[in-house]
């Protein structure tokens, strides 16, 4: 047993080196036929089946994107659920190839988990819910208060600097499982519960007909920034994901949708010929076809059609994930 | 019957006493419980465009239970996710089992071929859940849960732990090698004094850095691992109370035979020790059952962690009561006819001058 | 003389001879596969710049928790208090619930064997609910039903100075905890010291016995200076401030392992009970003694002989099962391990402590009852 391994150990890298993209894990994929993508599988407006199953939000179509710029189909994607607290060693053993799960970009986690952010999909930041009921309308009323939150997430690093900062005190009460200390809440045992500000509007607007008992406090406390996270190690793989995601915000400021594409093709602006692969070689510099946006943008859509179809509808605002142009943050470098 | 009354519920002042508290305590208790349960239910929903309508429901949550949320939630919490067309698949499975653990309880079935009908059921059983051949499409491992990855874990569990057991158990009392005797000793006891749920950290967390690139195993079958691991060290216990148990002139006639260590082990040893400690095996297997719930804690899918995520539908969200009083009543059927079934064994046995 | 070459053939086989070539076989065979693993598992720690090393443990823990038995602030305290705090808090209510579970296990193995039939059917029915479903449904059962208690501000009081709601019962605690604690180490040094006392000279209660008994503490109360403050619970804001709270996790978690543990402790006294030969109860109810006395003095002691081997394995799974707490949300060791896992990455570390501390954790109370049982074994000659 043990020699078959090692003759597998021995055979893999002359498969890589044979294919001679230079990324294993690009490689693991085209063998496979498939993407394997870490997500969540219970946060609406990012990953969340529907009632036929089929996984809906923000960062599964961030999955989907990755996999029509890497196998030129976005259905091929395994979604693997995964917990705060085996998110990473998932990801780091090699069980998932890449993960897009509500996770913040961190220092801590970078350097010191061995990991790389390949880009933000989401700029969000900490925030508070509570009760109508609590009459509390700013998170400084907080002194004293019992928070429910997750542990393992940089939500119970960031309100514990938040009240250290702010010379308050409270309780936390940490439960790992997302759908109970969400219970805890609606029961009453915490007074607020803390999380990304999205899920925070993912859960409120869930909530359907009891969504009028909540709110949600004004103050962001920290910075979250989402994005999707790959292994350090492979470059290409990291470049290959960052892109994806840099060609979604292109295409949006280059006002290409899933709708005008067939027309953009026969395009005469430089930028659109470059990014679509009429001209230049983009595309196997990074590993893939030269069309490689063509599949992403016709299957999965630029940066703006993805917000619309997940995170409208629970009534979020575009805010800093809005174009560099229009006042927001999402910014592409130069695709050239 | 007022002479029975008498006797065995009022036989002296104090268990008087203590009947009228008691029975007073069972009545309110009791009344408060069924008529949340039973008198006050609500059995259905009405249905709107929109879905189902859960309002009245939630609102009288606390004087009536809403039993609605079973046959909206059966299915998930039954199957997990496995593709709804294909439900069948698991369902045999399920049953499948059940025959097996029947099949094994039958005394007149206690002869060697019972391992043979064992690898063949939980082949059978691989192939109906994963599939791969035609007909039968292949279901990835993410996509099975509920009650056939419970089944799956006990039922692996202890037959992969099995051999392993009786390795350790023999090693144990290997007096000819101190050294296998103190690894024997050292497994049991490391296994024995952490908990299962450290354990099932340690598999999901540390197992994919114990391998190389590249190869790296199932969640499914990770968590498959440490409870064989697990299993095998109370099993090993458990045989060796039955290999200290058999009298020593049965070792001393095989050796007497000219039997070598493993003929003797085999053919006069093994049968009569495991045929004494079968109640003990099998209370050890319940134990196994309800441990098996503790996968909730890594994340796979099996019937308690199903149950919890059923009612993360937030129209279902206040109904947890419901649901974990149905999956209790479920595992107690299991365990409940195990038990049953080892206290029969136990008393029935001849030679422990049952009747 | 003859030539003795044949006799390293018979060497070769002897018994001595094939058991330590297979030892060395299965122990060489055994350390390649150690050897192996340890070389993968440096070589994938490496690649994936994971930091090895308990260096970690100095570092400043942020993360909150939220009951320790000692001083802990988030970012301030390190790793290593963090675990400490979580290893203190298994200790607490695996200590209390042993306790607990042992009372109520005599209690309810007592009463299946009792001639009220009502009393023996409804123990018999709680041993096998209890014994045939998960101990973790059973956890998120009793932590569910908790939390229907009311909010903070319509708290019941059932008694003055006191609360309870979902966020827990909330207790009034003496100002001064060193004075309070003082005067409780006297008054227990005066029961002991009356216990003795009554044994050597027949168990009679005089005056200048319970004076010892009351004295001692009053004069240390005296001493401290009679602090009399108290630190009642207010409901100020959002939670009640001062006094002490018994959470509702850890209440769930105490509940649910008693209960659980409860049933198996009343199996092991019944049948420990049931092992007492039936002439030692007839002898002593021919002597006249009641049925409590019977009990008491002639069968328990007997009994205990049988009792205390299976109820050690009891308490280590009490002890084992308060990891249980993770699901809940109380912070024990294995909770506690879990986040500062998450945290720093560093898994097979916090693992090896974890597992450490709870094979140290079954030793101590394997050592303890074993001492227990040697001083309770019959004396033959």
């Amino acid at each position: 047993m043990r020699a078959l391994m090692a003759a597998m150990m021995m055979l893999l890298p002359t498969l890589a080196w044979a294919q001679g993209s230079g990324s294993p894990t690009l490689d693991a994929v085209k063998s496979r036929g498939q993407l394997v993508c870490g997500i969540a599988g219970n946060i609406p407006g990012f990953s969340l089946p529907d009632s036929q199953g089929v996984m809906r939000g923000l960062d599964a179509d961030g999955c989907r994107a990755v996999a029509a710029v890497a196998l030129g189909d976005a259905s091929k994607v395994r979604f693997s659920p995964l917990t705060t607290t085996n998110r990473f060693t998932a990801l780091q053993s090699g069980e998932v190839d890449i993960l897009i799960r509500d996770t913040t970009w961190t220092l801590g986690r970078e350097a010191g988990l061995g990991l790389l952010f390949a880009g933000v999909n989401y700029y969000d930041g900490t925030g508070f819910m509570v009760k109508k009921s609590a009459g509390v309308t700013s998170a400084k009323d907080l002194d004293g208060a019992t928070i429910c939150v997750q542990p393992g997430t940089s939500t119970e690093l960031a309100i514990a600097d938040y009240f250290r900062n702010n010379k308050m005190s409270f309780k936390p009460v940490e439960i790992q499982d997302l759908q109970e200390i969400r219970g805890a809440f609606t029961a009453g045992r915490c007074d607020a519960y803390s999380t990304d500000g999205s899920q925070l509007a993912g859960y409120k607007f869930s909530l359907g007909s009891q969504a009028g008992d909540y709110i949600i406090l004004p103050e962001i406390i920290s910075k979250e920034p989402l994005g999707p996270v790959v292994r350090k190690g492979d470059d290409k793989w990291f470049d290959l994901v960052r892109w994806t995601g840099f060609a979604q915000l292109a295409a949006e400021e280059l006002g290409i949708t899933s709708k005008t594409i067939d027309n953009d093709l026969k395009s005469t602006n430089p930028e659109v010929r470059r990014l679509l692969g009429v001209e230049g070689d983009l595309g196997t510099q990074l590993g893939v076809a030269k069309d490689f946006a063509v599949p992403l943008i016709k299957q999965v859509g630029n940066y703006g059609e993805v917000w619309d179809r997940d995170i409208t509808p629970m009534g979020v605002s575009r805010g800093l994930n809005n174009l560099w142009t229009k006042g927001g943050l999402q910014y592409a470098p130069p695709l050239r | 019957m007022i002479a029975w009354v008498r006797a065995n519920l009022f036989p002296g002042w104090i268990s008087g006493v203590v009947t009228i508290l008691l029975g007073a305590t069972i009545l309110y208790i009791g009344w408060g419980f069924v008529s949340w349960a039973i008198v006050n239910a609500h059995w259905t929903v009405p249905l709107t465009p929109q879905g189902p309508d859960t309002g009245l429901c939630r609102d009288t949550h606390a004087v009536a239970a809403c039993w609605a949320v079973m046959p909206e939630k059966f299915r998930f919490i039954l199957f997990g996710r496995y593709p709804y067309d294909q439900q069948w698949r698991p369902a045999f499975a399920i049953l499948l089992f059940v025959a097996l653990y029947i099949l094994s309880g039958l005394r007149r079935f206690w002869r060697r071929g019972l391992i043979g009908i064992w690898i063949a059921a939980l082949l059978a059983i691989g192939l109906l859940m994963w599939g791969g051949l035609p007909g039968l499409p292949f279901v990835a491992q993410d996509e099975c849960g509920g009650l056939p990855i419970t089944l799956i874990l006990s039922t692996f569990g202890i037959a992969g732990a099995f051999p392993r057991a009786v390795l350790v158990a023999l090693g144990r009392r290997a007096t000819a090698l101190p050294a296998v005797r103190l690894l024997c000793v050292v497994y049991v006891e490391l296994i024995r004094g952490v908990p299962l749920v450290a354990l099932l950290f340690m598999a999901s967390v540390m197992f994919p850095l114990f391998l190389p690139d590249g190869v790296s195993i199932d969640k499914l079958l990770r968590a498959q691992v440490a409870i064989i691991l697990f299993a095998a060290a109370y099993l090993a216990e458990v045989i060796r109370g039955g290999l200290q148990a058999l009298p020593p002139g049965q070792f001393e006639a095989a050796d007497a035979l000219g039997l070598s260590y493993w003929r003797k082990t085999r053919l006069i040893v093994l049968p009569q020790a495991l045929r004494l400690v079968i109640p003990p095996l099998v209370n050890t297997f319940t134990g196994l059952f309800k441990d098996t719930s503790l996968v909730l804690i890594i994340g796979i899918l099996d019937l308690l962690t199903a149950g919890k995520v059923a009612i993360a539908d937030p129209l279902w969200q206040p109904f947890g009561e419901e649901i974990y009083l149905v999956l209790g009543a479920i595992y107690f059927a299991f365990c409940y006819a195990m038990t049953r079934y080892s206290r029969g064994l136990e008393r029935a046995d001849p030679q422990r001058g049952g009747r | 003389m003859e030539r003795d070459h044949g006799r390293w053939h018979l060497v070769l086989r002897t018994a001595r001879t094939r058991a330590i070539v297979w030892q060395t076989l299965i122990l060489a065979s055994l350390a390649l596969i150690a050897w192996y693993l340890a070389h993968t598992t440096v070589h994938n720690l490496a690649e994936r710049h994971i930091a090895t090393g308990f260096g970690f443990l100095s570092q400043t823990a942020p993360i909150p928790i939220g009951e320790s038995l000692i001083d802990y602030a988030p970012s301030v305290s390190t790793y290593a208090r963090a675990l400490l705090v979580g290893f203190l808090n298994t200790l607490k209510v695996s200590l209390i619930g042993i306790a607990l579970a042992t009372i109520l296990g005599v209690i309810v193995g007592i009463a299946q064997l009792s001639p009220n039939w009502l009393a023996a059917k409804l123990s018999a029915a709680y041993v096998e609910i209890v014994r045939d479903t998960p101990p973790l449904l059973q956890l998120l059962l009793w932590y569910g039903l908790l939390q229907a208690l009311p909010a903070a501000r319509q708290a019941w009081h059932p008694l003055p100075f006191t609360a309870l709601s979902n966020r827990g019962l909330m207790l009034p605690v003496p100002h001064d905890g060193t004075a309070a604690l003082h005067v409780f180490l006297a008054f227990l040094l005066g029961a002991v010291a009356l216990t003795l006392y009554a044994k050597t000279r027949g168990g009679r209660l005089t005056i200048p016995a319970i004076a010892c008994l009351i004295g001692l503490p009053a004069l240390v109360w005296l001493a401290q200076g009679a602090p009399i403050a108290w630190d009642v619970p207010v409901l100020r804001g959002f939670n009640f401030q001062g006094g002490i709270t018994v959470t509702p996790e850890f209440a769930a978690l105490l509940v649910g392992l008693v209960i659980y543990t409860a049933a198996y402790i009343a199996e092991i006294v019944r049948s420990g009970i049931q092992a007492v030969p039936k002439g030692q109860t007839e002898a002593a109810a021919a002597l006249g003694l009641r049925r409590g006395a019977v009990l008491r003095l002639v069968v328990l002691p007997q009994a205990l002989r049988v009792i205390i081997p299976p109820l050690t394995s009891e308490y280590l799974n009490l002890a084992k099962n308060s990891s249980l707490a993770v699901a809940i949300g109380y912070q024990d060791l294995v909770s506690v391990a879990d986040t500062t896992l998450n945290q720093t990455g560093q898994s097979i570390e916090t693992i090896a402590i974890v597992m450490a501390v709870f094979l140290a954790i079954s030793l101590s109370i394997s050592l303890a009852m074993n001492i227990y049982n040697a001083r309770m074994q019959l004396v033959t000659r």
